[in-house]
């Protein structure tokens, strides 16, 4: 058994638990939720440097041999995804110290941030169906909590919109699960993609693309594609600014993560009618998406609806289903979470500064507080994607891929609403940061101390420098992707890893 | 027997959706749990009912001798079931405190998160 993979999921687990343990002292709690989500990170880089290094692992939990037990698998997008997951939990970890309201925290908001990664961990690792359906529920119950923790009426409002679309989209999952099962007889992915490969029958491939759509509307509603993603503006700006970010960077791509996981190695056989479908979605989850943001007044709702219309990059590379365009999703993944859990965290200390996030009411920031404003600046310009930032790579590769399948029309798509994303990240800017505040009193630096002030900052200019440095560096994170993407589109090794049998 | 149960399925979904679509928040609840008894319903049937022993090997045997039913279906069940226990009980506890901040259950009245600019006035 191969420990590695399983310390992901251990790690924020046993730290959530002994933060239970220690419900009483407020400093151990914060510590140990900063300490937890360290190591996560430490060990989700090491696992992605030994898949990178000796290609797809997989282990099987309490021995039992697959498909007839539970096996994680990490190929190098899982490795990638978990990474990423280490790297937002620890810098939401740190912002969290600065920002945690005490009240959210006697009522567990570490507890439950801690088994938030670990939900999110064990869906990007697990190689079982069924098993990714618990995962998501672990995720779900988590992230329900934190969306409610507070019980403000805003709150419960979205939490009540987002509980709903997502127990509902749980029922579709689980059936189509039940039905997928009852088509082929397992749920292991790997054994199930082995058995698609060695050929269906008529009746079995009618199933399958009765079920590939059932499973896009389960995962779609979870990454909140059009016409899918009412719950997500209606609830991502009512929690506290740490949740929210979280939320932003890693929910709705555990959604998209599944959607590239069925859709590469599953759901292969009908790509023509699927794929197709999928590019459309794509192309009118990027349109409604930046269209919602240019409507909206506040910031957090902008950038919300910002997450929409980003989704739908993502999913467009899965939609042209080449190397090079899914090379382009896991690279607009990887800038993606960054970026927007960066400029969430930025929102978090305008809300610090002015009490609200009401664009009408802010501005003088940039005067007040010129480094923030270029902290802003950084990611909003990579999130449109300006070079030399991670942004401008990301939509490259996916333009590119879309010219070399001829899908022309996708790719004006896609540039008509970057120039829109500019155009909005352009009004935060205006709003917030340029003009001069309508207050008439001027805006004062809160008394925070020192080190509030480093665990508000420090996050930020981290996440801003990984920006800068995924951009300058856009060779090897793209080299990185690629391979991942290669991977993806010949899931024989993938097979091999679980199954250990030559398909 | 598939027959009965396919209908039983389909009136099962049909009730959770039009519950689902009325507006009052405790309607939406049974409509939610109807949706998951349905999904229930429907991994046991798509699995195959078979009328069969269970699968277990006999003492003295290294396989089983004749058919047995397939114990995994009801093994999913049982996990889906206890984890929308789960989900169901936090759900009533969301649906009671949004009650009690917002003192009304119709959901036509729940949507200042989804107006445009009055964010900030419904949540100080």
């Amino acid at each position: 058994m191969n420990t590695l993979l399983v310390l992901p999921i251990i790690i924020p687990m046993l730290t959530g638990i002994t933060a239970l343990l220690a419900y009483k002292s407020r400093n151990a709690q914060r510590w140990l939720s900063v300490l937890g989500s360290a190591a996560l990170l430490v060990s989700a880089v090491w696992l992605l440097i030994e898949v990178e290094h000796s290609g797809i692992r997989a282990t099987q939990i309490g021995a039992w041999p697959a498909p007839f037990g539970i096996t994680l698998v990490a190929d190098l997008l899982s490795a990638i995804m978990v990474t990423l997951t280490g790297i937002i939990g620890f810098a939401v970890a740190i912002y969290s110290l600065a920002t945690a309201d005490p009240a959210h925290e006697r009522f567990g908001f570490h507890q439950l941030y801690q088994f938030l990664l670990m939900g999110v961990c064990g869906a990007f690792l697990t190689g079982d169906l069924f098993n990714l359906y618990v995962w998501f529920e672990v995720m779900l119950m988590a992230s329900f909590v934190l969306l409610a923790l507070g019980g403000e009426r805003g709150q419960m409002e979205g939490a009540i919109k987002y509980v709903t679309l997502n127990l509902m989209a749980s029922a579709v999952f689980l059936a189509a699960l039940g039905l997928l099962y009852g088509t082929v007889g397992t749920l292991n992915m790997a054994d199930v993609a082995n058995k698609t490969a060695a050929g269906l029958t008529a009746e079995q491939s009618g199933w399958m693309t009765t079920l590939s759509i059932l499973f896009l509307i389960a995962f779609g509603i979870k990454a909140a594609v059009f016409p899918l993603f009412f719950w997500l503006p209606a609830s991502y700006h009512t929690p506290p600014v740490a949740v929210s970010a979280v939320f932003a960077g890693l929910l709705t791509k555990v959604g998209v993560y599944a959607l590239i996981r069925v859709f590469t190695l599953i759901f292969v056989q009908d790509t023509g009618f699927t794929h197709n479908l999928i590019l459309v979605v794509a192309g009118f989850t990027m349109v409604t998406g930046v269209l919602g943001a240019v409507a909206q007044g506040e910031f957090r709702r902008v950038l919300s609806f910002h997450i929409i219309s980003q989704i739908g990059y993502m999913v467009m590379g899965l939609g042209l289903f080449t190397p090079l365009a899914l090379a382009g999703s896991v690279f607009y993944i990887t800038h993606h979470i960054i970026v927007k859990t960066n400029l969430f965290l930025v929102s978090g200390v305008v809300k610090r500064l002015h009490g609200t996030l009401e664009l009408k009411k802010l501005g003088g920031l940039y005067q007040l507080m010129p480094m923030l404003g270029i902290l802003f600046l950084i990611p909003a310009l990579s999130l449109a994607g300006i070079p030399p930032l991670s942004g401008f790579f990301a939509k490259l590769s996916l333009v590119q891929a879309g010219l070399e399948n001829g899908a022309y029309f996708i790719v004006v798509v896609s540039l008509a609403v970057s120039l829109l994303t500019i155009f909005s990240m352009m009004k935060l800017w205006n709003e917030a940061f340029w003009k001069k505040s309508p207050t008439a009193e001027e805006v004062a630096l809160p008394s925070l101390s020192k080190q509030q002030w480093a665990a508000l900052l420090a996050p930020i200019a981290v996440l801003a420098a990984i920006t800068v440095v995924i951009g300058l560096g856009a060779s090897s994170t793209f080299a990185l992707a690629l391979r991942a993407s290669e991977q993806l589109m010949d899931p024989s090794a993938y097979i091999q890893a679980v199954l250990e049998i030559t398909p | 027997m598939e027959i009965v149960l396919a209908f039983v399925i389909g009136g099962l979904y049909a009730a959770g959706i039009y519950m689902m679509l009325r507006r009052s928040l405790v309607k939406l609840l049974i409509g939610l749990g109807l949706l998951s008894h349905a999904a229930n319903l429907l991994i046991f049937t798509a699995a195959r009912l078979t009328r069969a022993e269970s699968p277990v090997i006999p003492m003295d045997q290294q396989s089983l001798a004749n058919a047995a039913a397939d114990p995994l279906p009801q093994a999913l069940i049982l996990t889906a079931i206890v984890i929308s226990f789960g989900v169901t009980a936090f759900a009533l506890a969301l649906s009671y405190s949004a009650y009690k901040s917002v003192r009304t259950d119709d959901l036509d009245k729940m949507k200042t998160t989804d107006n445009v600019n009055e964010m900030q006035e419904a949540n100080p």
